[in-house]
């Protein structure tokens, strides 16, 4: 479950990490520089049909999905900058908004996690110079990745047993077990790196 | 090596899970989620540099596409809504609170406070702001009058980050590395 990872399949899953990061990052910048509204509506209409074309309406829900949090806050800004008189501003920024986050959930629903940790490794490589570990990257990678799990659990039983005990509810009483629990974690999990020998 | 690897990833776990536990409610009906919590502890334990690499490690993993930014939202999506500004400040407002705790002279929970309002507070909604004015154009006064409502619910959390650090540093003297 701890993935974005569409699980239907499109052209774009078979793309390499890289390749898709680049495309993103030149179609973000694109999206800042125009700024009348009329023009965004072709980037916008380019992401629409890329999702279409690539999973078919189930793919597309999906996306919409994941898009739902920031609408109420697209609607907002766009409503403010219409009350404030300037509804080309607002429509402008609705739609780089709009267009912006799609572009980037697709590459998030299509990319898979160890792939892109693959290019960011890659991309980080030559920081190796001023004393980034290039191994160690990928390691804390996967170690807070399966380390989640863990905690959620340690969470879970903290609260039954809080809720066994007392009819508040659990909130911040929690914190301070759940971060002894992960720093007692952390010891351990040096041991074993230690044992291991191979961090640098 | 291995132990400050180990403190940085366990703790991005940490803030993770911070996030996306549900949130407490405040009697005034404010929601908290202890995502800046996480933030302000992660200074406070672990110090300046490390507090900021477990910080920039839970970001980087949010942006990549982890569902761990409160909400269960992620991805690059974020970067471009409200929360923006305030997702590329968390990493600096750790580094300012672990600053502070390792530097300041004083009681590692008074510290632990200051540092969390200078660095999860103030710092924090400096960046956040930016990033409101920059994504949604609004004005700077519009933007801060905006996230006003939120600073009571962050003082609380800035005075139980002082709590939650004094109590670590009495449980586990040796794990908080920021007063190694």
């Amino acid at each position: 479950m701890l993935s974005l990872l569409s699980p239907v399949e499109t052209p774009f899953h078979r793309l390499p990490a890289g390749t898709k990061l680049l495309a993103l990052c030149l179609f973000t910048a694109l999206l800042v520089v125009i700024r009348a509204p009329l023009p965004l509506l072709l980037p916008l209409g380019l992401v629409a049909a890329l999702y279409l074309w690539g999973g078919g309406w189930r793919f597309a829900r999906h996306g919409l999905r994941l898009m739902r949090p920031i609408l109420p806050f697209v609607v907002l800004v766009a409503a403010w900058h219409f009350y404030s008189g300037n509804p080309r501003l607002g429509a402008a920024i609705a739609l780089r908004l709009v267009t912006g986050v799609a572009a980037a959930n697709l590459f998030t629903m299509t990319t898979r996690l160890s792939d892109i940790v693959a290019v960011i490794e890659r991309l980080a490589a030559p920081l190796a110079r001023f004393g980034l570990p290039p191994r160690a990257l990928g390691l804390a990678v996967a170690l807070v990745i399966r380390f989640i799990p863990v905690m959620a659990e340690r969470v879970a039983r903290l609260t039954e047993a809080w809720r066994a005990r007392s009819a508040r509810r659990a909130g911040w009483h929690i914190v301070l077990p759940a971060t002894l629990g992960a720093l007692d974690d952390a010891e351990q999990v040096a041991e074993a790196l230690r044992a291991r020998g191979d961090v640098r | 090596m291995e132990r400050k690897l180990a403190y940085v990833a366990l703790f991005a776990a940490l803030i993770a899970i911070l996030t996306i536990v549900p949130a407490v409610t405040l009697p005034i009906g404010v929601p908290i989620t202890a995502q800046s919590l996480g933030i302000m502890l992660a200074g406070a334990v672990l110090g300046a540099r490390l507090g900021f690499l477990a910080v920039a490690l839970y970001v980087a993993l949010g942006l990549l596409g982890l569902p761990i930014f409160s909400g269960g939202t992620g991805g690059f999506g974020v970067l471009a809504g409200p929360t923006g500004g305030f997702i590329i400040g968390f990493p600096v407002a750790a580094f300012v609170t672990g600053l502070v705790v390792e530097k300041l002279r004083a009681p590692v929970g008074v510290a632990t406070f200051v540092g969390s309002i200078l660095g999860g507070i103030v710092v924090l909604y400096i960046l956040g702001i930016a990033g409101l004015v920059v994504n949604a154009g609004m004005e700077t006064k519009v933007a801060t009058v905006a996230m006003l409502p939120f600073v009571p619910g962050d003082l609380v959390k800035a005075v139980l980050a002082a709590f939650l650090a004094q109590g670590l540093a009495k449980a586990r003297p040796q794990g908080l590395l920021s007063r190694a």
